[in-house]
């Protein structure tokens, strides 16, 4: 094993880390500030993801999708919240999973019936595809790279806004106690539905980024909601930072737990057996790593014990 | 999210008032019409109904619902049909693990289950029943047909991936009966992964000269995307499950070159096929992929059964079946000791034909193939 595969291996993880933040910070607001469960959250994902195919597609700028697919995630976003989730709140977390586990069929059920059950086409814009070479003689993906920069880059963002803006002041002061700021005058609704859109449109984002990478299909954002609850858990629930590095652990060790795994195993026993109790070890071990940042501190990383 | 019901047969057909006498059979179909694996069983369904439609049989009844890919589901739609619907017949589930939950208890109650798809090698083997006929394949041939051609196709060095469940080791196995190349990397990839960058990063590094996939549905796409973009190059061969007809417009140019393993394809030259792909087009608006053509070739093995005897006397109706007296779209076809079909395997290229990516057929890879696990079935 070269160092160069390692080093590859170790940029694809970052890739996939920094990406499952985009997903995973816009759930653990709406987890932390509201104290709401929303496994509606991969729909949003989704939805980014077919908006971004329909207006590439139409206009053939991805660019354009991308946008679109902010916009309308966003929107959909904004949208639930007003008429579904703002009436969870007050209710159990039993309620909550209930009903967004309802959007989540109305939402897979609603895709399907305005664009098929047929996968569509979203293709990496053209001054993106293909490889690059790094020093060092490395082949690496530019859109990757590119990735990689946009997700660094709206984490810088959300650090900024959650802590040098007004808007940052007042996610964190409902986080920790909603009746106050309400009692001081900041209309906590409305604060609600921000913070609600903001979560979906960097699920839209997500969705759309990765979703030049895979496929465009009903039920991609099911998969991606796992990983950001199990991502949001590791870091701590309400953490940005938490979710930041929670992220970035989750993406190494998955990355590198499936490329490691079998070739350890692979010391020890025949080749065929060695691939397959490794993938079947490696696609535990970030519930593993779950499971043990939790012995240890109960409340993830960086949250509240 | 119900399922929903569709009783077919050509009403219009009633009008006609043919003279027929046989006593009317009723056919249950379970596939999966919602969620992530929706696309192959629409094709299923709509495969059978053409076929249903144009042979007009006021005689056939079907019954189409919906098993949400769940095994749960299936089980719970087949007891439901076989117990208050009193069907005769089930067939249409697309997932091996849908189809061991279901066939072996319809087939212990007597009833007949013709395969549109899945054919695992449990049912090919000890779990053989007279009753169970699977007019598509048995699950390792196509696999088979890609393992037997990679080497004419210049891969000497093969780097093979599946995903780790059963139906990922028995195709990675079934690769590797007919392969004469060397296999230089194994990997089993996660059930429903999206990113395979790190797999890419390792067949960058194994020296391998191809490699050979099997991932259906979103997985495929995903890795054929990023493979594609990630600059390896290496010549890439699959079972046609991965390169179907939906799933390749999503994978776009990507797609182009790309070889996979087949037994049937929409430029086979034979009569029925042509009938067959004119008339899909001209009913649904699209090409038909493998999982259509099974569900054509399942509606008139069940056709053309009706017609030769009456489901009620079992043997004359088994005996009906394993006849096979249709004109199959795969052109010749026929069962062979274990209600498998022998048939002849083709590998086929990844084309753009004007605006749409489909399949043509470069090469045969097998002739009269069977079933590999024949020796343990006691039938």
């Amino acid at each position: 094993m070269s160092a160069l595969l390692l080093i590859e291996q170790a940029l694809n993880g970052l890739q996939y880390g920094v990406m499952l933040f985009v997903m995973a910070a816009g759930l653990t607001l709406v987890f932390g500030v509201m104290g709401l469960i929303n496994l509606a959250h991969g729909s949003l994902y989704m939805v980014g993801a077919f908006a971004c195919a329909a207006v590439a597609a139409a206009t053939g700028s991805f660019w354009l999708g991308l946008a679109a697919s902010l916009a309308a995630a966003a929107a959909a976003g904004a949208l639930v919240e007003l008429t579904v989730i703002r009436r969870l709140y007050a209710r159990d977390h039993l309620d909550q999973v209930l009903a967004t586990f309802a959007l989540i069929l109305v939402f897979s059920e609603g895709t399907r019936w305005l664009f098929g059950s047929f996968p569509l086409y979203l293709d990496i814009p053209a001054g993106l595809s293909g490889p690059v070479t790094l020093p060092g003689g490395l082949d690496y993906p530019l859109y990757r790279l590119v990735l990689i920069g946009i997700g660094l880059a709206i984490a810088g963002g959300l650090f900024w806004l959650i802590g040098h803006t007004r808007l940052g002041i007042r996610i964190r002061a409902g986080e920790a106690d909603r009746e106050m700021i309400a009692a001081l005058g900041v209309d906590i609704s409305r604060l609600y539905t921000a913070v609600f859109a903001l979560g979906a449109a960097l699920a839209g984002l997500a969705g759309a980024l990765v979703g030049a990478l895979q496929s465009v299909q009903v039920g991609m954002g099911e998969p991606v909601l796992i990983l950001a609850f199990v991502v949001i858990v590791i870091g701590g629930i309400g953490s940005i930072k938490g979710a930041f590095v929670g992220a970035l652990l989750v993406g190494m060790t998955d990355t590198l737990g499936r490329f490691l795994l079998p070739a350890a195993f692979g010391h020890i026993m025949d080749p065929s057996s060695a691939t397959s109790v490794g993938a079947a070890l490696a696609s535990m071990l970030i519930y593993i790593l779950m499971a043990g940042v939790l012995v240890v501190r109960p409340g993830g990383l960086y949250g509240r014990a | 999210m119900a399922g929903f019901k569709t009783l077919a047969a050509g009403l219009c057909a009633l009008a006609l008032a043919t003279a027929a006498q046989a006593e009317p059979l009723k056919v249950g179909m379970i596939t999966t019409l919602s969620g992530g694996g929706a696309s192959l069983g629409i094709d299923t369904r709509d495969g059978f109904m053409l076929a249903v439609k144009q042979a007009g049989n006021p005689d056939l009844e079907v019954v189409i619902e919906d098993d949400q890919r769940k095994p749960d589901i299936a089980v719970q739609l087949a007891d439901k049909m076989i117990q208050s619907e009193k069907v005769d017949v089930l067939t249409g589930i697309v997932w091996s693990n849908l189809a061991m939950a279901v066939v072996p208890a319809a087939t212990a109650q007597g009833k007949f289950y013709l395969s549109t798809n899945a054919a695992p090698s449990a049912l090919a083997g000890k779990g053989c029943n007279p009753n169970y006929f699977s007019v598509s394949y048995q699950n390792d041939n196509l696999h088979e047909a890609a393992g037997a051609y990679a080497a004419k196709a210049g891969i000497s060095k093969a780097f093979i991936m599946a995903p780790n469940y059963p139906a990922g080791q028995d195709s990675l196995a079934g690769f590797k009966r007919f392969y004469e190349g060397e296999v230089v990397g194994e990997v089993y990839t996660q059930l429903g992964q999206t990113d395979y960058a790190g797999e890419i990063a390792q067949i960058r590094a194994s020296g391998a000269d191809g490699v050979f996939i099997f991932l259906p549905g979103g997985m495929g796409i995903s890795f054929v995307k990023q493979y594609a973009d990630s600059g390896v190059g290496l010549p890439l061969i699959g079972p046609a499950f991965s390169f179907e007809q939906s799933i390749i417009q999503a994978m776009g140019d990507a797609a182009l070159g790309v070889l996979n393993g087949a037994n049937w394809s929409p430029d086979l030259g034979n009569d029925a096929n042509q009938t067959f792909v004119t008339s899909f087009q001209e009913e649904y608006g699209r090409l038909p992929s493998v999982y259509a053509s099974y569900g054509y070739d399942t509606a008139n093995l069940l056709l053309s059964a009706m017609g030769k005897a009456d489901v009620k006397d079992a043997d004359a109706f088994r005996a009906a079946l394993k006849e096979a007296d249709f004109a199959s779209v795969r052109g010749d076809f026929a069962f062979g000791p274990t209600n498998h079909p022998v048939q002849d395997l083709y590998v086929r290229e990844v084309v753009r034909m004007g605006d749409i990516l489909t399949n043509r057929i470069v090469g045969t890879a097998m002739e009269d193939r069977g079933n590999a696990y024949e020796g343990e079935c006691e039938m």
